[in-house]
């Protein structure tokens, strides 16, 4: 990032497909950074009679991240929602990710975690979830790809910053309180 | 476990080869193809008989097929169907993702590597050259005796002076770190990765996901096979020593640049991590411990082996960057071609560079992701930089080196290099082989 670029807030509207020009990425078009960096929003019909067994998959991956506090490291994020709603046509979910790098960079990363820290158990438990998931790269990114409802609009209150850069600030910030006080 | 005796010797060997040629070469139609391939077997070493081999009896070639190649061999559409997008596509038609962009891109590529003729590599070793003149020779009468397969371009490859230590044109120490793998006799050093599983590189077998991938039909072509990404790079030495001079005054200071560029000492391959001021020799030569190191808690900041440096970016060392470096590896093969430019020589234009192969079980997991991202991704580790040797660079970008109490910059890095070719091939088993010969 540039400058002061995140001292001004901007908002970005998007076209339909969610991105401006057609660039290829490993497995298929990559989505581009906007204001409040990449990220996704993948909704899915949940199966019948698997509420319970989603819900009870938050516990599961609160404590994997309380033991591990790095595992999700390497998929660069900046927040996870996990959303479950009725629309009149069966229980959906709805999984919302912010993150600092197009998600076809680290797809594999991402299914690798996906399993070592049971993220996938909720995702079992959609339809369309590919059954050869562990091995099987290109339908699982299909899969996301398929239930990806792009943006057509994002908004930065401080745009284009990264998740490495805010802990940078907050630890220069208490690095500086630190220093302070050792001046009295 | 490992099928020796089908496997073809290139990723599992290291023949005592200072020269090597790669032949890359098209059917005129199926049948001839099939018959040179037929007398051509013979000669197609595998790794066990590779490593029998004696002085005399040295198979040590190796062919590989282009998507375009299996298919004009008579491979049905179904089949074709279940190999990888990115082999049916071929390398060319993913430049923009792999970085081939401006005077890397493949319009501008050598040897006929792009057309849609070219079908096999033969790769020929050998230990001198008058054993080379023997091979190009005995490979011509091979030729010779099937008029309708033909050679489209061929490039040559030598070592270069000094001989004591093997190294590319910009004098770095090559073939450190090689990926362990079980069941082969590859062992892994302190500080590497634990051996892979050998579906990481080869079809047919579990992967570090402990199943065996779906392989690509029929298994009859594919088991026991690998593919392989080739890429032909020119090296502009001239610029890379200019550049070493603007940047440090003395011998020592050009030394210490070079060796941030890489992450090693360029002479011995001494790793930053463990030697950060000055080289040493013993250490870079010592297989116990030149892989011996982390960056993590070693050097979690770069002051001795800079975040953006080309070891550190291929090879990353770092569960927070990645947590499954296991399945980003690839076998590397290859050479350096072209005349070496004399020490204070200035640039003299030739093409010379090094022509190598990434072997992996899957091109756009592992081969792919390391250029794509690792390499080129100006987002790696947040530092708005490319890898600075093979990032397509225009001089736009930097290379920060991490330094109390201010960290430096290498303002503008040029391109050291340039893309000259690349393309994909599947190197199938013995078994594989005779499957495509028995086509009909």
């Amino acid at each position: 990032m540039n400058n002061h670029e995140w001292a001004s807030p901007i908002a970005t509207s998007l076209p339909k497909e969610g991105y401006f020009k057609l660039e290829e990425g490993r497995y298929g078009p990559v989505f581009p950074q906007t204001p409040a960096n990449y990220g996704f929003t993948v909704i899915a019909k949940v199966k019948p009679g698997r509420e319970e067994a989603i819900r009870e998959y938050g516990k599961v991956i609160e404590e994997a991240v309380k033991g591990s506090p790095s595992v999700l490291a390497p998929l660069k994020l900046h927040y996870l929602r996990w959303v479950l709603f009725d629309v009149g046509s069966g229980l959906h979910f709805m999984y919302q990710g912010i993150f600092d790098t197009d998600f076809d960079k680290y797809v594999e990363d991402a299914i690798a975690l996906f399993n070592s820290t049971g993220i996938t158990t909720v995702f079992v438990n959609l339809e369309g979830w590919p059954e050869d998931w562990r091995t099987n790269v290109d339908a699982v990114t299909r899969f996301f790809r398929e239930h990806q409802r792009p943006s057509f609009l994002e908004y930065g209150e401080y745009p284009y910053v990264s998740a490495d850069e805010v802990k940078k600030a907050l630890k220069l910030k208490a690095a500086f309180s630190e220093m302070l006080d050792q001046m009295q | 476990m490992l099928e020796l005796d089908d496997i073809q010797h290139y990723l599992l060997t290291r023949p005592q080869a200072s020269i090597a040629r790669y032949n890359f070469i098209t059917f005129r139609n199926a049948q001839s193809g099939r018959k040179w391939l037929e007398t051509l077997l013979e000669v197609i070493g595998t790794v066990n008989s590779v490593n029998a081999g004696s002085a005399t009896d040295m198979r040590w070639v190796t062919v590989a097929f282009t998507f375009n190649g299996l298919r004009k061999l008579g491979v049905d559409e179904d089949s074709l169907s279940t190999f990888p997008e990115a082999f049916k596509q071929g390398m060319a038609a993913r430049a923009a993702m792999l970085g081939d962009t401006g005077e890397n891109h493949p319009d501008h590529w050598e040897d006929k590597i792009t057309s849609p003729d070219l079908h096999a590599a033969v790769i020929l070793f050998a230990r001198d050259r008058d054993e080379c003149e023997r091979c190009i020779q005995k490979h011509q009468e091979y030729m010779d005796q099937h008029p309708g397969v033909e050679i489209l371009s061929t490039v040559h490859l030598e070592a270069t002076p000094p001989f004591d230590y093997v190294h590319e044109h910009f004098g770095y120490r090559d073939r450190i770190t090689t990926p362990a793998i079980e069941g082969t006799d590859i062992q892994a050093t302190p500080g590497s990765l634990p051996p892979s599983k050998p579906g990481e590189f080869f079809l047919g077998y579990p992967d570090e996901t402990g199943v065996i991938p779906k392989m690509p039909q029929p298994e009859a072509l594919t088991r026991n096979g690998s593919f392989l990404g080739y890429r032909k790079i020119q090296e502009h030495v001239g610029k890379f020593r200019d550049f070493l001079k603007a940047n440090g005054t003395t011998e020592e200071e050009q030394e210490l640049i070079a060796a941030k560029l890489m992450g090693r000492w360029r002479k011995s391959g001494a790793p930053l991590v463990l030697c950060p001021h000055k080289d040493d020799r013993e250490l870079g030569f010592d297989d116990q411990r030149n892989n011996n190191f982390d960056y993590e808690k070693m050097d979690p900041h770069g002051y001795a082996c800079p975040l953006g440096s080309h070891i550190r970016r291929m090879n990353v060392r770092d569960n927070k960057v990645s947590q499954i470096m296991n399945r980003r590896l690839i076998i590397r093969r290859g050479g350096t071609y072209g005349p070496a430019l004399p020490e204070d020589a200035p640039e003299d234009g030739a093409n010379r560079g090094i022509a190598v192969f990434g072997g992996c079980a899957d091109i756009t997991r592992q081969f792919e992701f390391l250029l794509s991202v690792w390499s080129t991704d100006p987002e790696f580790q947040e530092l708005n930089e490319k890898d600075p040797f093979i990032g397509n660079h225009d001089g736009t970008f930097d290379m920060t080196i991490p330094k109390r109490p201010i960290k430096k910059k290498l303002k503008n890095i040029p391109a050291f290099t340039t893309t000259k070719g690349g393309a994909y091939f599947f190197l199938p088993g013995i078994k594989g082989l005779r499957y495509l010969i028995s086509l009909k």
